[in-house]
């Protein structure tokens, strides 16, 4: 699902700003940043309510299997449900928008690094949203902030190719994937207060 | 290793109510707890605190022995079949052979199109007690035709004959020999 969204993404968007061949060079890795972003919080709404509903949670912790462990492995379940195949559909996407060999290999380095991040902002906004009516609105907003130093090292990359951004792109992943369990663990407890 | 079980002065607030105040009990081996009370009394709240899911507002439990709890939910996946998602709470548990043998012809059907009454009966089967451990049951008897009800105080019993504790939390009549009783509006706030 995540991967159809990303690619209609790629094909709708030459239609709305035109057929101008060095505009779409230019901004297409953005565009691709963006729906990458999206489809990343597209399942939020499945990735965690559920479990606390049906008390899957519930039964985990009395068989001495932490939020924190279970959180882990749904992180690395979010992402293998679209970040392999996101990069997959990356290539065509690209063609799409005729982006010379360079961004594309910028392009694709940075959504390698950038995807687990964008999972992890994903994982912490179901757990956070998840017993809150109308979490998917709500989700929209918290993503905001957690999203921009992604975005902006991973995607600026494009702008500046040095391997800067991309490090730096590499490093707050890598911190949003340390936090995300912990962060998604401490909502899940909270949420059998409510 | 014998279970135990001793909750002592135990406090419940739910929101800005406070549910209970005061209660306190102790279960050994083989001893078994019915919880009577009307509905809002915090009988399912006392459960989860006893299980360690909820934090009590005063008092403490103490809990020797492993804890299993059956409630109003199925944590069961719904797209998977019967057979795929109990097997998987049986690795977990690393137990093989299904508690309920009335189940094994129902093991193909997703567990989306289950009765209620059949529904009950996986998530008794899900919260399988391990031998001589804590067994929590929160309403077990809704939704179960009469045989299923006796099957289900029949596995209560045998539990209990291999020295597990057994608290369940009902307003239905529960077949338990030597059992205690505690009426939570006795300790309401």
């Amino acid at each position: 699902m995540p991967v159809l969204f990303f690619v209609a993404v790629a094909v709708l968007f030459p239609f709305a700003v035109g057929p101008d061949a060095p505009l779409l060079a230019r901004t297409g890795g953005g565009v691709l940043w963006i729906a990458a972003l999206l489809a990343a919080i597209l399942p939020i709404d499945r990735l965690v309510a559920p479990d606390i509903d049906n008390g899957v949670f519930d039964q985990l912790t009395l068989r001495g299997v932490s939020e924190e462990l279970v959180l882990v492995v749904r992180l690395l379940a979010h992402w293998l449900s679209f970040g392999p195949l996101l990069l997959i559909a990356a290539l065509p996407a690209a063609a799409l928008f005729d982006l010379p060999a360079e961004t594309l290999r910028t392009l694709l380095l940075g959504l390698a690094l950038g995807t687990p991040g964008l999972a992890a902002i994903g994982l912490v906004i179901a757990a956070l949203t998840a017993t809150v009516r109308g979490g998917a609105a709500l989700g929209g907003l918290l993503l905001i902030p957690l999203a921009v130093p992604v975005l902006i090292f991973g995607a600026g990359a494009l702008a500046r190719p040095d391997s800067a951004g991309l490090a730096l792109c590499g490093a707050i992943s890598l911190a949003l994937c340390a936090v995300a369990p912990f962060a998604g663990a401490g909502a899940v407890r909270a949420a059998r207060e409510s | 290793m014998d279970p135990r079980l001793t909750v002592q002065d135990l406090a419940c607030r739910r929101g800005d109510r406070l549910l209970f105040r005061g209660l306190s009990f102790a279960l050994g081996a083989s001893q078994a707890l019915q919880v009577v009370g009307a509905n809002g009394t915090g009988k399912s709240s006392l459960l989860r605190i006893v299980a360690g899911l909820l934090r009590p507002f005063a008092g403490s439990v103490e809990r020797a022995g492993y804890v299993a709890l059956l409630d109003g939910n199925l944590p069961l996946d719904e797209h998977l079949s019967l057979g795929e998602t109990l097997a998987f709470w049986g690795r977990i548990d690393g137990v093989n052979e299904a508690l309920d043998p009335g189940l094994n012809t129902l093991f193909d059907v997703p567990v989306r199109f289950l009765s209620t009454g059949q529904r009950k009966r996986a998530a008794i089967a899900q919260s399988r007690p391990r031998v001589g451990g804590i067994w929590l049951l929160d309403e077990p008897l809704n939704g179960l035709d009469v045989r299923a009800a006796e099957q289900l105080q029949h596995q209560v019993a045998e539990h209990r004959a291999r020295g597990g504790i057994v608290v369940i939390a009902s307003h239905q009549p529960f077949a338990l020999p030597d059992g205690k009783q505690i009426d939570l509006a006795k300790f309401a706030a």
